[in-house]
Protein backbone atom coordinates (compact mmCIF):
# COMPACT_ATOMS: atom_id res chain seq x y z
CA UNK A 1 0.00 0.00 0.00
CA UNK A 2 1.19 3.43 -0.83
CA UNK A 3 1.41 6.01 1.91
CA UNK A 4 0.10 9.04 0.03
CA UNK A 5 -2.99 7.08 -0.87
CA UNK A 6 -3.59 6.24 2.78
CA UNK A 7 -3.21 9.89 3.74
CA UNK A 8 -5.62 11.06 1.08
CA UNK A 9 -8.22 8.59 2.20
CA UNK A 10 -7.85 9.72 5.75
CA UNK A 11 -8.16 13.42 5.08
CA UNK A 12 -10.84 12.80 2.50
CA UNK A 13 -13.27 11.91 5.25
CA UNK A 14 -12.94 15.22 7.04
CA UNK A 15 -12.97 17.47 3.99
CA UNK A 16 -14.73 20.41 5.59
CA UNK A 17 -12.62 20.40 8.73
CA UNK A 18 -9.21 22.00 8.96
CA UNK A 19 -6.74 19.18 9.26
CA UNK A 20 -6.01 18.55 12.93
CA UNK A 21 -2.37 18.79 13.94
CA UNK A 22 -0.73 15.44 13.88
CA UNK A 23 -3.12 13.86 11.42
CA UNK A 24 -0.14 12.48 9.59
CA UNK A 25 0.95 10.47 12.58
CA UNK A 26 -2.28 8.51 12.39
CA UNK A 27 -1.02 6.77 9.30
CA UNK A 28 0.42 3.45 10.38
CA UNK A 29 2.56 1.46 8.09
CA UNK A 30 2.21 -2.28 8.06
CA UNK A 31 5.94 -2.79 8.41
CA UNK A 32 7.03 -5.58 10.72
CA UNK A 33 10.41 -5.94 12.32
CA UNK A 34 12.38 -4.03 14.90
CA UNK A 35 11.12 -0.49 15.74
CA UNK A 36 14.24 1.26 14.48
CA UNK A 37 14.04 -0.54 11.20
CA UNK A 38 10.35 0.26 11.04
CA UNK A 39 11.07 3.94 11.51
CA UNK A 40 13.82 3.90 8.94
CA UNK A 41 11.56 2.07 6.53
CA UNK A 42 8.77 4.61 7.08
CA UNK A 43 11.18 7.48 6.56
CA UNK A 44 12.57 5.99 3.39
CA UNK A 45 9.07 5.42 2.08
CA UNK A 46 8.01 9.01 2.81
CA UNK A 47 11.13 10.29 1.11
CA UNK A 48 10.55 8.02 -1.82
CA UNK A 49 6.90 8.97 -2.31
CA UNK A 50 7.60 12.68 -1.99
CA UNK A 51 10.86 13.02 -3.85
CA UNK A 52 10.93 10.38 -6.53
CA UNK A 53 7.89 11.50 -8.59
CA UNK A 54 8.96 15.16 -9.01
CA UNK A 55 12.49 13.99 -9.79
CA UNK A 56 11.20 11.82 -12.60
CA UNK A 57 9.07 14.63 -13.99
CA UNK A 58 11.96 17.11 -13.81
CA UNK A 59 14.26 14.69 -15.59
CA UNK A 60 11.66 14.18 -18.31
CA UNK A 61 11.09 17.91 -18.77
CA UNK A 62 14.83 18.60 -18.92
CA UNK A 63 15.14 15.90 -21.56
CA UNK A 64 12.40 17.42 -23.71
CA UNK A 65 13.84 20.89 -23.27
CA UNK A 66 17.31 19.63 -24.24
CA UNK A 67 15.88 18.01 -27.37
CA UNK A 68 13.85 21.05 -28.38
CA UNK A 69 16.64 23.60 -27.93
CA UNK A 70 19.71 21.69 -29.12
CA UNK A 71 19.31 22.44 -32.83
CA UNK A 72 21.19 25.50 -34.06
CA UNK A 73 18.09 27.64 -34.78
CA UNK A 74 16.83 27.57 -31.19
CA UNK A 75 16.35 30.95 -29.50
CA UNK A 76 16.75 29.62 -25.98
CA UNK A 77 19.71 27.66 -24.61
CA UNK A 78 19.23 23.99 -23.68
CA UNK A 79 19.78 22.95 -20.05
CA UNK A 80 23.32 21.76 -20.71
CA UNK A 81 24.29 25.22 -21.97
CA UNK A 82 22.54 26.88 -19.06
CA UNK A 83 24.51 24.69 -16.70
CA UNK A 84 27.84 25.47 -18.39
CA UNK A 85 27.11 29.20 -18.54
CA UNK A 86 25.99 29.57 -14.95
CA UNK A 87 28.20 27.07 -13.16
CA UNK A 88 30.30 29.90 -11.75
CA UNK A 89 27.25 31.77 -10.48
CA UNK A 90 25.89 28.64 -8.86
CA UNK A 91 29.10 27.61 -7.13
CA UNK A 92 30.19 31.08 -6.09
CA UNK A 93 27.13 33.02 -4.97
CA UNK A 94 29.14 35.18 -2.55
CA UNK A 95 31.55 37.13 -4.78
CA UNK A 96 31.43 40.90 -4.64
CA UNK A 97 33.31 42.94 -7.23
CA UNK A 98 31.69 46.21 -6.24
CA UNK A 99 28.73 48.01 -7.78
CA UNK A 100 26.11 45.61 -8.98
CA UNK A 101 28.65 42.96 -9.97
CA UNK A 102 27.84 40.67 -7.07
CA UNK A 103 26.98 37.02 -6.50
CA UNK A 104 23.39 35.83 -6.61
CA UNK A 105 23.31 35.53 -2.82
CA UNK A 106 23.73 39.30 -2.49
CA UNK A 107 21.04 40.03 -5.08
CA UNK A 108 18.57 37.68 -3.44
CA UNK A 109 19.33 38.94 0.03
CA UNK A 110 18.86 42.56 -1.12
CA UNK A 111 15.46 41.64 -2.54
CA UNK A 112 14.56 39.69 0.57
CA UNK A 113 15.46 42.63 2.78
CA UNK A 114 13.14 44.91 0.84
CA UNK A 115 10.39 42.34 1.03
CA UNK A 116 10.99 41.78 4.74
CA UNK A 117 10.69 45.49 5.49
CA UNK A 118 7.70 46.20 3.28
CA UNK A 119 5.93 43.02 4.30
CA UNK A 120 6.52 43.54 8.03
CA UNK A 121 5.02 47.01 7.80
CA UNK A 122 2.12 45.69 5.75
CA UNK A 123 1.49 42.93 8.29
CA UNK A 124 1.47 45.33 11.24
CA UNK A 125 -0.63 48.00 9.52
CA UNK A 126 -2.86 45.44 7.79
CA UNK A 127 -3.76 43.59 10.99
CA UNK A 128 -4.41 46.89 12.79
CA UNK A 129 -6.59 48.29 10.00
CA UNK A 130 -8.32 44.96 9.47
CA UNK A 131 -9.16 44.81 13.17
CA UNK A 132 -10.60 48.32 12.99
CA UNK A 133 -12.68 47.53 9.91
CA UNK A 134 -13.86 44.21 11.33
CA UNK A 135 -14.70 45.69 14.70
CA UNK A 136 -16.50 48.89 13.79
CA UNK A 137 -19.44 49.08 11.43
CA UNK A 138 -18.71 52.71 10.67
CA UNK A 139 -15.07 52.10 9.85
CA UNK A 140 -16.21 49.30 7.57
CA UNK A 141 -18.77 51.44 5.79
CA UNK A 142 -16.23 54.20 5.30
CA UNK A 143 -13.12 52.23 4.46
CA UNK A 144 -14.24 49.03 2.81
CA UNK A 145 -15.26 50.56 -0.56
CA UNK A 146 -11.95 52.39 -0.72
CA UNK A 147 -10.01 49.19 0.04
CA UNK A 148 -11.97 47.28 -2.54
CA UNK A 149 -11.02 49.79 -5.23
CA UNK A 150 -7.40 50.28 -4.20
CA UNK A 151 -6.65 46.58 -3.94
CA UNK A 152 -7.28 46.13 -7.66
CA UNK A 153 -4.56 48.64 -8.59
CA UNK A 154 -1.66 46.59 -10.01
CA UNK A 155 1.51 46.82 -7.90
CA UNK A 156 3.63 48.46 -10.58
CA UNK A 157 1.10 51.21 -11.10
CA UNK A 158 2.05 52.45 -7.64
CA UNK A 159 5.74 52.68 -8.50
CA UNK A 160 5.83 56.01 -10.37
CA UNK A 161 3.79 57.67 -7.63
CA UNK A 162 5.96 56.07 -5.02
CA UNK A 163 9.13 57.28 -6.79
CA UNK A 164 7.68 60.75 -7.02
CA UNK A 165 6.93 60.76 -3.32
CA UNK A 166 10.17 59.20 -2.01
CA UNK A 167 12.57 60.30 -4.77
CA UNK A 168 14.71 57.20 -4.13
CA UNK A 169 14.58 53.65 -5.40
CA UNK A 170 14.94 51.87 -2.07
CA UNK A 171 12.00 53.37 -0.14
CA UNK A 172 9.91 53.42 -3.31
CA UNK A 173 10.37 49.66 -3.78
CA UNK A 174 9.60 48.98 -0.13
CA UNK A 175 6.45 51.07 -0.42
CA UNK A 176 5.34 49.08 -3.46
CA UNK A 177 5.77 45.85 -1.45
CA UNK A 178 3.84 47.40 1.40
CA UNK A 179 0.95 48.61 -0.71
CA UNK A 180 0.78 45.34 -2.66
CA UNK A 181 0.64 42.99 0.27
CA UNK A 182 -1.46 45.04 2.68
CA UNK A 183 -4.88 44.51 1.03
CA UNK A 184 -5.30 40.79 1.48
CA UNK A 185 -4.06 41.15 5.06
CA UNK A 186 -6.58 43.90 5.84
CA UNK A 187 -9.48 42.16 4.16
CA UNK A 188 -8.85 38.72 5.65
CA UNK A 189 -8.25 40.12 9.12
CA UNK A 190 -11.51 42.05 8.90
CA UNK A 191 -13.40 38.94 7.83
CA UNK A 192 -11.81 36.98 10.67
CA UNK A 193 -12.78 39.61 13.24
CA UNK A 194 -16.30 39.86 11.89
CA UNK A 195 -16.63 36.07 12.04
CA UNK A 196 -15.80 35.76 15.73
CA UNK A 197 -18.71 33.62 16.92
CA UNK A 198 -21.24 35.34 19.14
CA UNK A 199 -20.55 32.61 21.70
CA UNK A 200 -17.01 33.80 22.23
CA UNK A 201 -18.19 37.39 22.50
CA UNK A 202 -20.73 36.28 25.10
CA UNK A 203 -18.04 34.47 27.08
CA UNK A 204 -15.96 37.64 27.03
CA UNK A 205 -18.96 39.68 28.16
CA UNK A 206 -19.84 37.36 31.04
CA UNK A 207 -16.20 37.32 32.16
CA UNK A 208 -16.01 41.10 31.76
CA UNK A 209 -12.78 40.97 29.76
CA UNK A 210 -11.41 44.47 29.17
CA UNK A 211 -10.68 45.58 25.59
CA UNK A 212 -7.03 44.62 25.81
CA UNK A 213 -7.79 41.15 27.20
CA UNK A 214 -10.52 40.77 24.60
CA UNK A 215 -8.04 41.63 21.89
CA UNK A 216 -5.37 39.09 22.75
CA UNK A 217 -7.45 36.38 24.46
CA UNK A 218 -10.40 36.19 22.06
CA UNK A 219 -9.94 38.29 18.94
CA UNK A 220 -6.42 37.31 17.88
CA UNK A 221 -6.73 33.55 18.46
CA UNK A 222 -10.19 33.41 16.95
CA UNK A 223 -9.23 35.36 13.84
CA UNK A 224 -5.76 33.82 13.52
CA UNK A 225 -6.63 31.35 10.74
CA UNK A 226 -8.07 34.19 8.64
CA UNK A 227 -5.18 36.52 9.45
CA UNK A 228 -2.71 33.88 8.32
CA UNK A 229 -4.59 33.33 5.08
CA UNK A 230 -4.13 37.04 4.42
CA UNK A 231 -0.48 36.93 5.43
CA UNK A 232 0.11 34.00 3.10
CA UNK A 233 -1.48 35.70 0.11
CA UNK A 234 0.45 38.84 1.06
CA UNK A 235 3.88 37.21 1.06
CA UNK A 236 3.19 35.71 -2.36
CA UNK A 237 2.15 39.08 -3.76
CA UNK A 238 5.17 40.88 -2.31
CA UNK A 239 7.54 38.42 -3.92
CA UNK A 240 5.71 38.86 -7.20
CA UNK A 241 5.97 42.62 -6.95
CA UNK A 242 9.57 42.93 -5.84
CA UNK A 243 11.02 41.37 -8.99
CA UNK A 244 9.05 43.69 -11.25
CA UNK A 245 9.75 46.75 -9.12
CA UNK A 246 13.48 46.07 -9.03
CA UNK A 247 13.64 45.79 -12.80
CA UNK A 248 12.57 49.41 -12.91
CA UNK A 249 14.47 50.94 -10.00
CA UNK A 250 17.81 49.21 -10.64
CA UNK A 251 20.54 48.64 -8.06
CA UNK A 252 21.29 45.38 -6.29
CA UNK A 253 18.42 42.91 -6.35
CA UNK A 254 17.30 39.82 -8.18
CA UNK A 255 14.85 41.79 -10.33
CA UNK A 256 17.50 44.07 -11.68
CA UNK A 257 19.89 41.16 -12.06
CA UNK A 258 17.39 39.57 -14.45
CA UNK A 259 16.94 42.81 -16.33
CA UNK A 260 20.68 43.31 -16.56
CA UNK A 261 21.13 39.76 -17.84
CA UNK A 262 18.54 40.43 -20.53
CA UNK A 263 20.30 43.64 -21.57
CA UNK A 264 23.57 41.78 -21.92
CA UNK A 265 21.86 38.79 -23.60
CA UNK A 266 22.84 36.31 -20.86
CA UNK A 267 19.79 34.14 -21.30
CA UNK A 268 21.23 31.35 -19.17
CA UNK A 269 21.55 33.72 -16.23
CA UNK A 270 17.91 34.69 -16.62
CA UNK A 271 16.88 31.06 -16.48
CA UNK A 272 18.99 30.43 -13.39
CA UNK A 273 17.48 33.51 -11.71
CA UNK A 274 13.98 32.34 -12.46
CA UNK A 275 14.71 29.05 -10.76
CA UNK A 276 16.06 30.87 -7.72
CA UNK A 277 13.09 33.27 -7.61
CA UNK A 278 10.73 30.32 -7.73
CA UNK A 279 12.54 28.46 -4.96
CA UNK A 280 12.73 31.50 -2.70
CA UNK A 281 9.05 32.28 -3.27
CA UNK A 282 8.20 28.69 -2.39
CA UNK A 283 10.30 28.82 0.77
CA UNK A 284 8.70 32.12 1.84
CA UNK A 285 5.26 30.59 1.44
CA UNK A 286 6.27 27.50 3.43
CA UNK A 287 7.69 29.67 6.22
CA UNK A 288 4.38 31.53 6.60
CA UNK A 289 2.49 28.23 6.53
CA UNK A 290 4.80 26.76 9.18
CA UNK A 291 4.44 29.79 11.47
CA UNK A 292 0.70 29.69 10.91
CA UNK A 293 0.36 26.04 11.81
CA UNK A 294 2.32 26.61 15.02
CA UNK A 295 0.35 29.69 16.03
CA UNK A 296 -3.12 28.48 15.06
CA UNK A 297 -2.65 25.03 16.59
CA UNK A 298 -5.98 24.25 18.24
CA UNK A 299 -7.97 27.13 16.80
CA UNK A 300 -9.83 24.66 14.64
CA UNK A 301 -13.48 24.54 15.56
CA UNK A 302 -14.17 22.40 18.58
CA UNK B 1 -36.35 37.61 47.57
CA UNK B 2 -33.04 37.07 45.85
CA UNK B 3 -33.48 37.44 42.12
CA UNK B 4 -36.42 39.36 40.73
CA UNK B 5 -37.47 39.54 37.09
CA UNK B 6 -39.61 42.65 37.19
CA UNK B 7 -42.21 43.33 34.50
CA UNK B 8 -39.89 42.54 31.65
CA UNK B 9 -41.01 43.28 28.09
CA UNK B 10 -38.87 42.67 25.06
CA UNK B 11 -39.52 43.89 21.56
CA UNK B 12 -36.99 43.38 18.81
CA UNK B 13 -36.96 46.09 16.23
CA UNK B 14 -35.21 46.08 12.93
CA UNK B 15 -36.14 48.93 10.64
CA UNK B 16 -39.91 49.12 10.62
CA UNK B 17 -40.28 45.48 11.61
CA UNK B 18 -41.19 44.99 15.27
CA UNK B 19 -41.39 41.60 16.98
CA UNK B 20 -42.83 41.58 20.45
CA UNK B 21 -41.26 38.52 22.05
CA UNK B 22 -41.90 38.87 25.77
CA UNK B 23 -44.64 40.72 27.59
CA UNK B 24 -44.97 41.36 31.30
CA UNK B 25 -42.68 38.67 32.69
CA UNK B 26 -42.50 38.83 36.48
CA UNK B 27 -40.81 36.14 38.53
CA UNK B 28 -39.23 35.97 41.98
CA UNK B 29 -36.54 33.39 42.64
CA UNK B 30 -35.35 32.52 46.14
CA UNK B 31 -31.75 31.95 47.08
CA UNK B 32 -30.75 28.34 46.46
CA UNK B 33 -33.83 27.64 44.40
CA UNK B 34 -33.71 25.59 41.21
CA UNK B 35 -36.14 27.04 38.67
CA UNK B 36 -36.79 25.65 35.20
CA UNK B 37 -38.32 27.56 32.34
CA UNK B 38 -40.16 25.41 29.85
CA UNK B 39 -42.01 26.40 26.71
CA UNK B 40 -42.27 25.69 23.03
CA UNK B 41 -39.46 26.49 20.65
CA UNK B 42 -39.20 30.14 19.73
CA UNK B 43 -41.36 31.45 22.57
CA UNK B 44 -38.51 33.54 23.97
CA UNK B 45 -36.85 31.40 26.64
CA UNK B 46 -33.34 32.19 25.50
CA UNK B 47 -34.25 35.84 25.18
CA UNK B 48 -35.41 35.84 28.81
CA UNK B 49 -32.24 34.10 29.98
CA UNK B 50 -30.10 36.54 28.03
CA UNK B 51 -31.91 39.43 29.66
CA UNK B 52 -31.18 37.98 33.10
CA UNK B 53 -27.56 37.43 32.05
CA UNK B 54 -27.38 41.03 30.83
CA UNK B 55 -26.42 39.97 27.31
CA UNK B 56 -29.67 41.47 25.98
CA UNK B 57 -31.40 44.54 27.35
CA UNK B 58 -35.08 44.47 28.24
CA UNK B 59 -37.30 46.98 26.44
CA UNK B 60 -39.19 47.64 29.68
CA UNK B 61 -38.69 46.43 33.22
CA UNK B 62 -35.52 45.00 34.65
CA UNK B 63 -33.63 42.46 36.69
CA UNK B 64 -32.95 42.93 40.38
CA UNK B 65 -30.32 40.77 42.04
CA UNK B 66 -29.89 41.09 45.81
CA UNK B 67 -31.74 44.36 45.79
CA UNK B 68 -29.69 45.92 43.03
CA UNK B 69 -30.65 46.38 39.42
CA UNK B 70 -28.35 44.67 36.94
CA UNK B 71 -28.29 45.60 33.28
CA UNK B 72 -24.95 44.39 32.04
CA UNK B 73 -23.33 40.94 31.99
CA UNK B 74 -21.00 39.86 34.74
CA UNK B 75 -19.54 36.80 36.43
CA UNK B 76 -22.15 36.99 39.21
CA UNK B 77 -24.57 35.51 36.66
CA UNK B 78 -22.55 32.77 34.99
CA UNK B 79 -24.04 31.23 31.88
CA UNK B 80 -23.69 27.66 30.63
CA UNK B 81 -24.47 28.00 26.95
CA UNK B 82 -26.29 25.40 24.93
CA UNK B 83 -23.29 24.75 22.72
CA UNK B 84 -20.72 24.83 25.53
CA UNK B 85 -18.80 27.75 23.90
CA UNK B 86 -15.43 26.73 25.23
CA UNK B 87 -12.55 28.53 23.58
CA UNK B 88 -11.05 25.93 21.24
CA UNK B 89 -7.52 27.30 21.41
CA UNK B 90 -7.33 26.83 25.18
CA UNK B 91 -7.01 23.55 27.05
CA UNK B 92 -9.77 22.41 29.39
CA UNK B 93 -7.73 23.70 32.32
CA UNK B 94 -7.04 27.05 30.67
CA UNK B 95 -10.69 27.55 29.78
CA UNK B 96 -11.63 27.30 33.45
CA UNK B 97 -8.50 29.10 34.58
CA UNK B 98 -9.35 32.10 32.36
CA UNK B 99 -12.57 32.56 34.31
CA UNK B 100 -10.87 31.93 37.66
CA UNK B 101 -8.10 34.43 36.89
CA UNK B 102 -10.58 37.04 35.83
CA UNK B 103 -12.86 36.71 38.87
CA UNK B 104 -10.29 36.06 41.61
CA UNK B 105 -7.19 37.96 40.41
CA UNK B 106 -7.39 40.21 43.43
CA UNK B 107 -8.59 37.86 46.12
CA UNK B 108 -6.69 34.65 45.46
CA UNK B 109 -2.97 33.95 44.99
CA UNK B 110 -1.66 32.11 41.95
CA UNK B 111 -1.46 28.83 43.80
CA UNK B 112 -4.96 29.27 45.18
CA UNK B 113 -6.33 29.99 41.72
CA UNK B 114 -4.65 26.87 40.39
CA UNK B 115 -6.12 24.80 43.22
CA UNK B 116 -9.56 26.36 42.70
CA UNK B 117 -9.47 25.59 38.98
CA UNK B 118 -8.58 21.97 39.69
CA UNK B 119 -11.19 21.77 42.44
CA UNK B 120 -13.93 22.83 40.02
CA UNK B 121 -12.73 20.45 37.34
CA UNK B 122 -12.84 17.76 39.99
CA UNK B 123 -16.47 18.61 40.81
CA UNK B 124 -17.41 17.61 37.26
CA UNK B 125 -14.84 14.79 37.12
CA UNK B 126 -12.80 16.33 34.36
CA UNK B 127 -9.36 16.62 35.97
CA UNK B 128 -8.12 13.66 33.93
CA UNK B 129 -8.63 15.63 30.69
CA UNK B 130 -7.35 18.97 31.92
CA UNK B 131 -4.63 19.25 29.28
CA UNK B 132 -6.85 18.32 26.35
CA UNK B 133 -8.35 20.83 23.99
CA UNK B 134 -12.12 21.04 23.50
CA UNK B 135 -11.84 19.39 20.08
CA UNK B 136 -10.35 16.32 21.73
CA UNK B 137 -13.14 15.59 24.21
CA UNK B 138 -16.73 14.42 23.80
CA UNK B 139 -19.84 16.60 23.78
CA UNK B 140 -20.81 15.58 27.29
CA UNK B 141 -17.32 16.32 28.57
CA UNK B 142 -17.39 19.76 26.96
CA UNK B 143 -20.66 20.52 28.68
CA UNK B 144 -19.10 19.43 31.99
CA UNK B 145 -16.22 21.79 31.47
CA UNK B 146 -18.71 24.55 30.65
CA UNK B 147 -20.42 23.85 33.95
CA UNK B 148 -17.10 23.81 35.80
CA UNK B 149 -16.21 27.15 34.25
CA UNK B 150 -19.52 28.64 35.38
CA UNK B 151 -19.27 27.15 38.88
CA UNK B 152 -15.70 28.37 39.24
CA UNK B 153 -16.90 31.97 39.02
CA UNK B 154 -18.88 31.40 42.23
CA UNK B 155 -21.87 33.08 40.64
CA UNK B 156 -24.85 34.33 42.61
CA UNK B 157 -27.07 32.81 39.94
CA UNK B 158 -26.22 29.99 37.56
CA UNK B 159 -27.98 30.34 34.20
CA UNK B 160 -28.31 27.21 32.08
CA UNK B 161 -29.62 27.50 28.52
CA UNK B 162 -30.65 23.99 27.48
CA UNK B 163 -27.39 22.68 28.89
CA UNK B 164 -28.07 19.09 27.86
CA UNK B 165 -29.93 19.79 24.64
CA UNK B 166 -27.21 18.59 22.33
CA UNK B 167 -26.50 15.34 24.15
CA UNK B 168 -27.69 11.76 23.75
CA UNK B 169 -30.14 10.36 26.30
CA UNK B 170 -27.60 8.42 28.36
CA UNK B 171 -25.08 11.21 28.66
CA UNK B 172 -27.94 13.52 29.39
CA UNK B 173 -29.20 11.44 32.29
CA UNK B 174 -25.69 11.16 33.63
CA UNK B 175 -25.13 14.92 33.52
CA UNK B 176 -28.53 15.62 35.04
CA UNK B 177 -27.49 13.47 37.99
CA UNK B 178 -24.22 15.40 38.28
CA UNK B 179 -26.00 18.73 38.22
CA UNK B 180 -28.47 17.51 40.82
CA UNK B 181 -25.64 16.38 43.07
CA UNK B 182 -23.82 19.67 42.61
CA UNK B 183 -26.91 21.66 43.44
CA UNK B 184 -27.41 19.55 46.54
CA UNK B 185 -23.82 20.10 47.57
CA UNK B 186 -23.31 23.78 46.70
CA UNK B 187 -26.84 25.15 47.00
CA UNK B 188 -26.56 27.52 44.02
CA UNK B 189 -29.46 29.50 42.72
CA UNK B 190 -30.18 28.08 39.29
CA UNK B 191 -32.34 29.16 36.40
CA UNK B 192 -32.46 26.53 33.68
CA UNK B 193 -34.11 26.52 30.29
CA UNK B 194 -35.31 23.23 28.94
CA UNK B 195 -37.52 21.56 26.39
CA UNK B 196 -37.69 18.36 28.32
CA UNK B 197 -40.58 17.72 30.71
CA UNK B 198 -38.86 14.93 32.65
CA UNK B 199 -35.74 16.98 33.05
CA UNK B 200 -37.75 19.90 34.38
CA UNK B 201 -39.63 17.81 36.94
CA UNK B 202 -36.57 15.85 38.00
CA UNK B 203 -34.34 18.83 38.69
CA UNK B 204 -36.51 21.78 39.67
CA UNK B 205 -38.13 23.18 42.76
CA UNK B 206 -40.42 25.18 40.52
CA UNK B 207 -41.30 24.97 36.84
CA UNK B 208 -42.18 28.14 34.99
CA UNK B 209 -44.30 27.42 31.93
CA UNK B 210 -44.33 29.99 29.17
CA UNK B 211 -47.13 30.62 26.72
CA UNK B 212 -46.45 30.67 23.01
CA UNK B 213 -45.11 33.74 21.30
CA UNK B 214 -45.45 36.32 20.03
CA UNK B 215 -45.68 38.34 23.21
CA UNK B 216 -45.09 35.27 25.36
CA UNK B 217 -45.63 35.50 29.06
CA UNK B 218 -45.68 33.20 32.08
CA UNK B 219 -48.67 30.92 31.74
CA UNK B 220 -48.35 29.00 34.96
CA UNK B 221 -45.88 28.18 37.71
CA UNK B 222 -45.76 24.68 39.14
CA UNK B 223 -44.25 23.80 42.52
CA UNK B 224 -42.56 20.41 42.53
CA UNK B 225 -43.19 18.98 46.00
CA UNK B 226 -40.48 16.34 45.88
CA UNK B 227 -37.79 16.08 48.54
CA UNK B 228 -34.08 16.20 47.67
CA UNK B 229 -32.06 14.19 46.94
CA UNK B 230 -34.16 12.71 44.19
CA UNK B 231 -33.58 9.34 42.62
CA UNK B 232 -34.47 8.99 38.99
CA UNK B 233 -35.65 5.39 39.24
CA UNK B 234 -37.70 5.79 42.40
CA UNK B 235 -39.49 8.81 41.00
CA UNK B 236 -40.95 6.96 38.05
CA UNK B 237 -43.67 5.49 40.26
CA UNK B 238 -43.98 8.42 42.68
CA UNK B 239 -47.53 9.85 42.53
CA UNK B 240 -46.32 13.46 43.07
CA UNK B 241 -43.86 13.08 40.23
CA UNK B 242 -46.50 11.63 37.93
CA UNK B 243 -48.88 14.45 38.80
CA UNK B 244 -46.31 17.16 38.08
CA UNK B 245 -45.33 15.56 34.84
CA UNK B 246 -48.95 15.34 33.76
CA UNK B 247 -49.55 18.98 34.68
CA UNK B 248 -46.65 20.20 32.56
CA UNK B 249 -47.58 17.98 29.63
CA UNK B 250 -51.13 19.19 29.85
CA UNK B 251 -50.04 22.80 29.81
CA UNK B 252 -47.76 22.30 26.84
CA UNK B 253 -49.89 20.06 24.69
CA UNK B 254 -53.46 21.06 25.57
CA UNK B 255 -53.61 24.61 26.75
CA UNK B 256 -50.73 26.03 24.74
CA UNK B 257 -50.21 23.80 21.79
CA UNK B 258 -47.36 24.64 19.53
CA UNK B 259 -48.79 26.69 16.69
CA UNK B 260 -47.01 26.71 13.38
CA UNK B 261 -45.98 30.14 12.13
CA UNK B 262 -46.85 31.82 15.41
N1 LIG C 1 -31.93 39.47 17.71
C1 LIG C 1 -33.21 39.21 17.37
N2 LIG C 1 -33.89 40.00 16.51
C2 LIG C 1 -35.16 39.74 16.18
N3 LIG C 1 -35.87 38.72 16.65
C3 LIG C 1 -35.27 37.88 17.51
C4 LIG C 1 -33.91 38.08 17.91
N4 LIG C 1 -33.58 37.10 18.78
C5 LIG C 1 -34.68 36.32 18.90
N5 LIG C 1 -35.69 36.80 18.15
C6 LIG C 1 -37.05 36.22 18.05
O1 LIG C 1 -37.52 36.05 19.35
C7 LIG C 1 -38.24 34.84 19.45
C8 LIG C 1 -37.75 34.07 20.64
O2 LIG C 1 -36.43 33.60 20.42
P1 LIG C 1 -35.66 32.74 21.49
O3 LIG C 1 -34.34 32.40 20.93
O4 LIG C 1 -35.67 33.44 22.79
O5 LIG C 1 -36.59 31.44 21.55
P2 LIG C 1 -36.42 30.15 22.45
O6 LIG C 1 -37.64 30.04 23.27
O7 LIG C 1 -35.12 30.15 23.16
O8 LIG C 1 -36.45 29.02 21.37
P3 LIG C 1 -35.66 27.63 21.36
O9 LIG C 1 -36.36 26.78 22.35
O10 LIG C 1 -35.84 27.14 19.97
O11 LIG C 1 -34.25 27.92 21.72
C9 LIG C 1 -38.09 34.12 18.13
O12 LIG C 1 -39.30 34.21 17.43
C10 LIG C 1 -37.00 34.85 17.41
O13 LIG C 1 -37.32 34.91 16.05
MG1 LIG D 1 -33.25 29.02 22.96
Amino acid sequence: MNMTVAKKKLTGEVVSLPQPAGAETVVQLPVTGRPVLKKLGAFALTAATNIVPPMIVIALLLGIWELLCSNSGATLPPPSTVWNDTKELIFDPFFDRGGIDKGLFWHLSASLQRVALGYAMAAAAGIALGTLVGQSTWAMRGLDPIFQVLRTVPPLAWLPLSLAAFRQGQPAAIFVIFITSIWPIIINTAVGIRNIPQDYRNVALVLKLNPLEYFYKIMVPSAAPYIFTGLRIGIGLSWLAIVAAEMLIGGVGIGFFIWDAWNSSHISEIILSLIYVGIVGFVLDRVVVAVSSIVTRGTAKA
Amino acid sequence: MYLKIDHVDKTFQRGSQRTEVLRGITLDIEKGEYVSIIGHSGCGKSTLLNIVAGLTNATNGGIILEGRQVDEPGPDRAVVFQNHSLLPWLTVYDNVRLAVDKVFWKTKSRAERDAWTLHNLDLVQMVHAKDKRPAEISGGMKQRVGIARALAMEPKVLLLDEPFGALDALTRAHLQDSVMALHQKLGNTVMMITHDVDEAVLLSDRIVMMTNGPAATIGDVLEVPLAHPRKRLELVSDPAYIKCRAAVLKFLYERHRYVEAA
